[in-house]
């Protein structure tokens, strides 16, 4: 039980997807502007990194290893990534069309969101168990969700403040983000 | 037309340069610009992706279904990364190995889908390659400014020589993950003031 606590705190703070990892950063960039869009993103994120990792560690072990079709992992994986981000759109609007409306247009974002096959990516690289994957993949995404949600408050302040005019925009967001990363840099020693 | 062709190539290289212009693909130009070396592998992997998707996108443009063309165009850019992979494992194996998961995920680099969607799908194969060849060749420069940014500032060295001399104190700062946040950052204000000149 002690391996998963820290495991999952390694993933949420430590080797944050976002600011440790570099992963996801272009939909980082582009949906932090307001709160309600960050939050919808972070949903969105949690929900289809847990499913994608399930299912692509499950392709991974029945099908590319048992057939010794390893090199095809990139093209299975972004294949399945793009029909399960499909799938689970059209899913939503069947039967919890209010979830639906909640994620909305970040569902087909997500697809080009490189957390989500950097997460698939390392669970294989890593060689963790059916259970430690789960951890994982649920822990990267919280800590994807947690760096956005927060970087989309202070950066909801940066709009009142006077910005330089050639720092505006993605230049600030960038160093923002900078300094979040070292705040999160002060966990390193922890585990 | 041969005028056109150079204009689809120079573009990429000032005028909507990756990724300051155009903000997409972040991810590897914050993650594998601890040196200038690693920068150079990356920028020319990618390259050969954009070049190859984008006369292959631009081939098929006709016979693509426009419903699926999306998932067209990532497996047509996948299996140009498999490629890559496949080379880099046998060709440069230690560069291979510090680029780690980057170079599977050029896959999801929005430049490649970006370029194959705006640009390689409404023009001829001729075009697209030169537009491709100038996205790849600009994207290398900006990862080779950072790169060579971190690496010079953080480290003292420049492709592995001493460049500020032996008293210089290194700036370990620019190595970690913060530095390559705020390095991008101010270069892109770098670019946004000489831009508005």
């Amino acid at each position: 039980m002690g391996d998963y606590i820290v495991l999952a705190i390694s993933c949420i703070l430590i080797n944050n997807i976002l600011l440790a990892q570099f992963l996801g950063n272009c939909p980082f960039l582009g949906t932090s502007k307001k709160m309600e869009t960050a939050t919808g993103m972070a949903m969105a994120v949690v929900f289809v990194i847990v499913l994608a990792g399930i299912i692509t560690w499950v392709t991974e072990l029945y099908l590319l290893k048992p057939l010794d079709i390893e090199f095809l992992r990139t093209l299975s994986f972004i294949l399945i990534v793009a029909s399960l981000v499909q799938f689970v759109e059209m899913f939503l609007k069947k039967s919890i069309p209010a979830l639906y409306t909640g994620l909305g247009i970040f569902l087909p974002l997500i697809t080009t969101n490189c957390a989500v096959l950097g997460v698939c990516l390392i669970n294989i690289k890593e060689e963790y168990s059916f259970l430690e994957m789960l951890v994982s993949s649920f822990s990267y995404s919280v800590g994807y969700g947690l760096a956005l949600v927060l970087f989309a408050g202070i950066r909801e302040r940066i709009i009142l403040a006077r910005v330089p005019k050639p720092l505006q925009d993605t230049s600030i967001g960038l160093v923002t983000a900078g300094m979040i990363a070292i705040c999160f840099f002060a966990f390193k020693g922890m585990v | 037309m041969a005028q056109s062709v150079v204009k689809e190539f120079t573009k990429g290289l000032w005028a909507e340069i990756p990724p300051f212009r155009l903000v997409l693909g972040l991810c590897p130009i914050l993650a594998v610009t601890k040196s200038v070396e690693n920068a150079i592998g990356m920028g020319l992997a990618s390259a050969f992706v954009f070049v190859f998707s984008n006369l292959l996108v631009s081939m098929l443009r006709n016979i693509i279904p426009s419903k699926v063309r999306i998932a067209g165009y990532i497996i047509i850019i996948a299996t140009f990364v498999t490629v890559v992979e496949l080379v880099m494992q046998a060709y440069t194996y230690p560069l291979f190995l510090k680029l780690g998961i980057f170079i599977p995920l050029i896959v999801v680099n929005c430049i490649a889908l970006g370029r194959a969607e705006a640009f390689a799908c409404k023009n001829p194969p001729l075009a697209s390659v030169a537009d491709g060849l100038g996205m790849g060749v600009g994207y290398t420069l900006s990862l080779c400014v950072v790169g060579a940014l971190r690496e010079s500032l953080g480290n003292g060295t420049l492709f592995g020589h001493q460049v500020f001399g032996p008293d210089f104190q290194p700036f370990a700062f620019m190595l970690e993950a913060p530095g390559a946040f705020v390095c991008l950052g101010l270069v892109l204000c770098i670019m946004n003031l000489v831009g508005k000149k």
